[in-house]
């Protein structure tokens, strides 16, 4: 086993091949390593993010919802009381209106009684007068009378 | 192949005989000849370039391609392997330095890929070579010291260039003679310093070649049985090895970013 020249071709050749492994082996490879370390770094972070964002997303559209139930209410509420408001109201009119026309009526039917009462005293002079000339067995002269007749019906 | 004609000892020998090419003479050597320093061993060179070849052309093709989207299977596993060894880098190193992380990977995957080359069946390469008339062949670049050591005396080189980047060369050579003992200890320092030194790449490039060298011898025996009972041993010792060639990729890369973030450090 001898040392010759085979050692400096040996030396030669190791040096060639770090030369090479420095420059065209080891930079790509470990750039690569590198931007997907960066890669999978970010894509973590972001699905992260993207959870927070669901998590605010999911709080937020659940007070939505609350106040959105709550106005419903509210509306409810507030239909519910315009309602007994309109009832109440319908009811005062019907009761004002059922009123007046009492009040019509009842004036109409005093008027026809005051009529028919006018027509029954004309009547009964009349029927007074007939008697009163039967009972005279003679013609009483209407226009002679009638001033007195009238008198009488005034008196009535 | 014990049975072909070869003797225990020629089968061994020759199974740990590189493929050898005097520089100097421009000739191959065989058997026994022994040639200086101007001899490379083809095998162990084109191996572990191949091997090197196949490391760059996988990791390349993912990152051509990467994407930070969903990442396809080749992707991933390089990713894997690159954030693995990213991992052990900043576990023992916490400066800023864009060279330490890919040379690890480089180490790692590297080291990994010869050692790997062991759980073949050792005489499967040699054979087909035979074939086209190669004589000799050792697939595995890191039972060659020439390779471990290539490799530690690379990282050592690495940790003196950045200690004299990062601290200065006079602030550097202060620590050398004050560190540990102070300034009245100068020379004893420097000796501990210089043992220090020597014994980083030392051990090192030994570790890795002692452990897959001695793997190798094993699997070179084990070899020698014959056929039907060879599984007996070889299975269960490339399962072992299995955890061998990790580990010792895993160690090399390990010690070496201790090494060049201490480099980093001061004392």
């Amino acid at each position: 086993m001898n040392f010759n020249a085979t050692l400096i071709g040996q030396m030669i050749t190791f040096g060639l091949l770090v030369l090479f492994t420095m420059k065209y082996v080891w930079p790509p490879i470990i750039q690569a390593m590198q931007d997907r370390q960066k890669r999978i770094a970010d894509g973590l972070a972001s699905a992260e993010r993207g959870m927070r964002e669901q998590e605010l997303a999911k709080t937020k559209a659940a007070q939505l919802l609350k106040e959105a139930k709550q106005q419903a209410a509210e509306i409810v509420a507030q239909a519910h009381k315009r309602a007994n408001e309109v009832v109440e109201q319908s009811k005062l009119d019907a009761r004002t209106e059922g009123d007046r026309q009492l009040a019509v009526a009842k004036a109409e039917i005093e008027q026809e009684a005051n009529r028919a009462r006018e027509q029954l005293r004309h009547q009964v002079v009349s029927l007074a007068i007939a008697g009163a000339g039967k009972i005279l067995r003679r013609e009483v002269d209407e226009a002679a009378n009638a001033a007195l007749l009238d008198d009488l019906v005034a008196q009535l | 192949m014990s049975e072909t004609g070869h003797s225990t000892t020629g089968y061994i020998v020759h199974h740990l005989t590189n493929l050898r090419f005097d520089l100097t003479k421009m000739h191959f050597l065989h058997g026994e000849e022994t040639g200086g320093f101007g001899v490379i061993h083809l095998d162990t060179l084109l191996f572990s370039a191949g091997l090197g070849v196949l490391f760059l052309w996988l990791f390349m093709k993912a990152a051509k391609t990467a994407t930070s989207g969903v990442p396809g299977p080749l992707q991933n596993f390089c990713e894997i392997m690159v954030d693995f060894v990213d991992t052990q880098v900043k576990d023992s190193f916490h400066g800023r330095n864009p060279v330490i992380a890919p040379l690890a990977l480089t180490i790692f995957v590297w080291v990994f890929l010869w050692n790997a080359m062991d759980l073949l069946p050792v005489d499967l390469l040699p054979a087909i070579a035979g074939l086209f008339g190669i004589p000799y062949l050792r697939s595995v670049p890191s039972t060659d010291m020439n390779s471990t050591f290539g490799m530690s005396i690379s990282v050592l080189l690495l940790v003196y260039y950045y200690s004299i980047k990062v601290k200065g060369p006079g602030h550097f050579a202060m620590e050398i003679l004050t560190h540990p003992f102070g300034k009245w200890f100068m020379p004893f320092n420097l000796l501990l310093r210089i043992v220090e030194d020597l014994a980083k790449p030392i051990s090192l490039g030994l570790r890795l070649f002692g452990n897959l060298y001695a793997g190798e011898l094993i699997f070179i025996l084990i070899a020698l049985l014959p056929w039907w009972l060879q599984f007996t041993l070889g299975w269960p010792w490339a399962v072992f090895h299995l955890l061998i060639i990790t580990l010792q990729a895993f160690i090399f890369m390990v010690l070496t970013i201790v090494y060049l973030s201490m480099a980093h450090e001061d004392h």
